[in-house]
């Protein structure tokens, strides 16, 4: 803590250390005139006594912080030592050089063929690394489901459409049910064949039924168990499944390399990195931002932050000293508002249900006469998607109202609505499948005893679960549209041409990153649990994710206010990627149940002759030579499972082990340099005493 | 941001050999240099055009580039970049410099180095109490409603220093430095222009 100033200052210019670091920061002295003639002997003295100069690694020039001139000199002496080295290892950096710029050339190259790169450009310019992060996101959204359908068109769809087309020779395999009572392989979907009116195909393109329903869109499409081109033979129910786990792997995948990617910091540290002050002082600025008036809004939003982040530290440090009474209040207090909102959770999830239960049982498709049942029964086929869309707007609302008594702080409040309005969006997805699969099963009154599930109002049931998520999408679509055309506009017109206090106290709206976030997440989980019952939902989502990124941006550029509270770049990746990972795995639980418990129609699609749809895979391993059926069974089984799981937790208390060990480690290095500076400290003022 | 007609044009300004040398000793591939070489161009006078490579830019007209214009630190990165005696005007090969620091490509360990450089408002190798406080009134903005009472700057000051200050002298060092933004998730992402 003794300021610098009490020991003179060149004593403390010719420590090691010092010379050390100015010699790995290199031709610093150039750029100092003042001190050129003396520092520069110096260096050069330094480098006399430090041997490690003529072992210094083969560096590129180009990571020297200097100026150019120094580079260049750096690069020659470099070029010189190389003349004289050995042919091998000449001819190996001169081949590591010219590999290195032919990688370059490919990336500069393959920059130009990233989506968007303009656009996003712009944005970060005109608004920070924060609301870039959003866009960003939204591409690579675009991509994957692109990626997904390529997958499932090319494996899936691809064959069939050869097949019933007989391009390149190929012909359909039927095999003929054994063990299934003829009733439960009855489905006549109304292909809608003769003369209708042009609505019915209206009404048919929004609810997924009638012309759709035959159509490669759906499940129903794929009732063939393989296809012959000339003389091999394609597996067509294996090669369905298989493409489902492909597709759930490479978007799991995915995701966990676009985490790890931007997040490479130290977990040895305690406290948390985006919260720090470090990153917020010395990270603070975006150097990108080129609009002044983007500028303006940045010094707000960063002065307003730390403003806030200084007072939740007293804060804090208020909590800490709260006594016992106040503790008791206050938890009990958050107690009673959590079980608010339980209660408010579960009269969201029965209301879906019951609105589900009414929708199935009563839109029936075949009645084409009259319009009015027409528009109303579009209304009853898409109420689950309106009560679904009604309550995650209502819920957030009351989240954010609710969450102001329970006396948190700011970061925490943010935190926790988060979270709670993520568990809404994605369990009521979860509601409405639970709903469905309760009427697919329900079994009262023996309805379901020749085929294991409710033939009679579901001989295809994969079909209309597929159709209910295509419902959701397209809602979901057309509610996105509605609320910019209809809300935002209207609401900016008002704000510059309305002068009245009451419309100017509203102000313009704030582009709230997290909330569109979760729209995007909810959309793309009803996409991931869709795609097995319905293979070309991926390209609907694609378009889908393409046309909301030109909405968004238009909404962004016109309606102009970012959030008040800044939006990090680093965090926000994060957070986008958690709740990702969070919806997939939440859809691995519906197509897990799907899958392996409920029996698969036996009337339409490619398990008909299966009792499940996961029943393909131990059938194909079953034809298998026995040396291989053995180990695949083995490995399965408990014998291998137990063994491998209690090496996995003896692997994982080792690294744990090893983390706390070093984290030790850390602490005492760190104390040990405290004490040495302080020895340096009083060693320099006794000699500048003796002096 | 790039028209081929003018790249075709301004390659033939930059002889190729120089072009390559410049590709190895910064950061920026070949289309960014041509880039760069064309808006440090246009911030010339028109009769010095032809010899961009070796003239120099005033300050005054390097801070119109919009990529500077709105920047709270474009004095200092100036200051830091420029190799004249007076450190107020640029080369172009300051200019790739400059670009080659703050482009994707760059190591942590540069953007880091260069960072520490443009926050030493005092140019005494360390970051004291004096030159944090400068820091974080450029960032909050200039101009008194903007700047934080001295009560919050000491907090905040104090913050940073008990988070990055390992040796506890009351300053920041470089190797200080390097450490706690490498440990800073947002630090790549934000110390970075691209033209």
């Amino acid at each position: 803590e003794e300021p610098h100033g009490a020991a003179p200052v060149d004593f403390l210019q010719e420590l090691p250390s010092c010379q050390s670091a100015r010699r790995r920061r290199g031709g610093t002295q150039e750029r100092r005139p003042a001190l050129r003639g003396t520092a520069s002997s110096r260096g050069a003295a330094a480098r006399e006594l430090l041997p490690e100069r003529g072992e210094l690694p083969h560096r590129p020039a180009r990571e020297h912080p200097d100026c150019m001139a120094e580079k260049r000199r750096m690069r020659n002496s470099q070029q010189a030592k190389t003349e004289q080295l050995s042919r091998w290892k000449k001819w190996k950096r001169a081949s590591s050089k010219s590999l290195k710029k032919a990688l370059s050339e490919v990336k500069g190259l393959s920059s130009y063929l990233v989506l968007w790169r303009h656009d996003i450009h712009s944005i970060e310019g005109k608004f920070g690394t924060g609301i870039q992060s959003y866009f960003s996101f939204l591409r690579f959204l675009v991509l994957l489901n692109f990626i997904i359908f390529i997958l499932m068109f090319s494996f899936v769809t691809l064959p069939t459409i050869i097949s019933k087309y007989g391009i390149f020779n190929s012909t359909i395999a039927y095999i003929s049910p054994k063990n299934i009572e003829d009733i439960c392989t009855i489905y006549e979907p109304n292909g809608n064949k003769g003369l209708v009116y042009f609505y019915t195909y209206l009404k048919d393109l929004l609810s997924g039924t009638g012309f759709l329903e035959v159509t490669s869109l759906f499940y129903g499409y794929y009732s063939i168990d393989a296809v012959w081109i000339s003389i091999m033979r394609y597996n067509l129910p294996l090669a369905y499944l298989l493409a489902t786990f492909a597709y759930l792997a490479l978007s799991f995948l995915w995701i966990i390399k676009r985490s790890v990617e931007g997040f490479k910091h130290n977990l040895v540290h305690d406290a948390d990195p985006f919260q720090s002050y470090c990153n917020k002082v010395f990270a603070g600025w975006d150097f990108c931002i080129t609009d002044p008036h983007a500028a303006r809004l940045k010094h707000r939003s960063l002065q307003y932050e730390l403003q806030m982040d200084l007072q939740e530290e007293k804060l804090k440090q208020k909590i800490a000293e709260r006594r016992m009474e106040e503790k008791l209040r206050i938890y009990s207090l958050r107690i009673f508002i959590n079980i608010i909102v339980i209660a408010i959770l579960s009269g969201c999830f029965y209301s879906i249900y019951r609105v589900t239960v009414f929708s199935q049982e009563n839109s029936s498709v075949s009645i084409r006469n009259d319009t009015r049942t027409d528009l109303v029964n579009l209304l009853v086929q898409y109420l689950p998607s309106i009560v679904i869309t009604l309550a995650n707007f209502i819920g957030p609302l009351i989240f954010s109202f609710l969450i102001r008594f329970e006396d948190y702080t700011p970061a925490f409040e943010i935190k926790l609505t988060l979270l709670r309005c993520v568990f809404v969006r994605l369990a009521n997805i979860g509601v409405l499948l639970f709903s469905l699969w309760s009427q697919i099963s329900d079994c009262g009154s023996d309805k379901c005893k020749p085929c294991g599930y409710n033939y009679k109002l579901y001989p295809c049931w994969e079909s209309d679960v597929g159709q209910e998520m295509y419902k959701l999408m397209i809602f979901d679509f057309i509610v996105i549209l509605a609320v910019a055309l209809f809300m935002d506009f209207p609401r900016k017109l008002l704000v510059t041409h309305c002068s009245c206090k009451l419309v100017q106290w509203f102000g313009h709206k704030e582009f709230e990153i997290s909330d569109n976030v979760l729209e995007i997440i909810y959309g793309q989980t009803i996409c991931w649990i869709g795609a097995f019952f319905s293979p070309l939902l991926p390209a609907i989502a694609t378009i889908k994710y393409f046309i909301i990124f030109y909405i968004k941006k238009i909404v962004l550029i016109h309606t102009r206010k970012p959030a008040a509270r800044p939006i990090r770049a680093s965090s926000s990746n994060f957070f986008f990627l958690v709740v990702l990972l969070i919806g997939l795995l939440l859809a691995f639980i519906p197509l897990g149940v799907s899958i392996a418990r409920i029996p698969s129609s036996k009337a339409c699609g490619p398990f008909r002759n299966f009792n499940t749809s996961w029943e393909v895979i131990p059938d194909t391993i079953l034809k298998f030579p026995t040396g291989l059926q053995q180990v695949l069974f083995g490995m399965a089984s408990e014998a291998f499972a137990v063994p491998f799981f209690v090496i996995l937790c003896i692997i994982m208390f080792y690294v744990i082990a090893l983390a706390r060990a070093h984290k030790r480690v850390v602490e005492q290095l760190r104390e040990q340099l405290v004490l040495e500076s302080r020895d340096k400290t009083f060693l320099i003022r006794k000699i500048a005493e003796a002096q | 941001e790039e028209g081929s007609g003018a790249m075709g044009g301004s390659a033939s300004l930059i002889p190729r050999d120089l072009l390559g040398e410049y590709q190895e000793l910064t950061f920026l591939s070949k289309q960014e240099i041509l880039l760069a070489y064309k808006r440090f161009s246009e911030l010339l006078p028109k009769e010095e055009r032809e010899n961009a490579c070796s003239a120099r830019v005033p300050k005054s007209q390097i801070l119109t580039l919009p990529e500077l214009r709105a920047n709270p630190f474009q004095h200092r990165i100036c200051h830091v970049f420029s190799t004249s005696e007076n450190r107020d005007d640029m080369s172009f090969e300051d200019f790739l410099d400059m670009l080659s620091v703050f482009s994707d490509s760059a190591t942590s360990d540069i953007k880091s180095h260069y960072a520490f450089r443009i926050f030493d408002f005092d140019d005494d190798g360390t970051l004291d109490r004096k030159d944090l406080e400068q820091l974080v009134n450029c960032l909050t903005g200039q101009g008194e409603e903007s700047q934080l009472s001295s009560a919050e700057m000491e907090q905040l000051i104090q913050n940073i220093l008990e988070e990055s200050d390992i040796d506890k002298d009351g300053t920041i060092n470089l190797s200080e430095f390097q450490h706690v933004v490498s440990r800073s998730p947002d630090f790549a992402s934000s110390f970075k222009i691209v033209l």
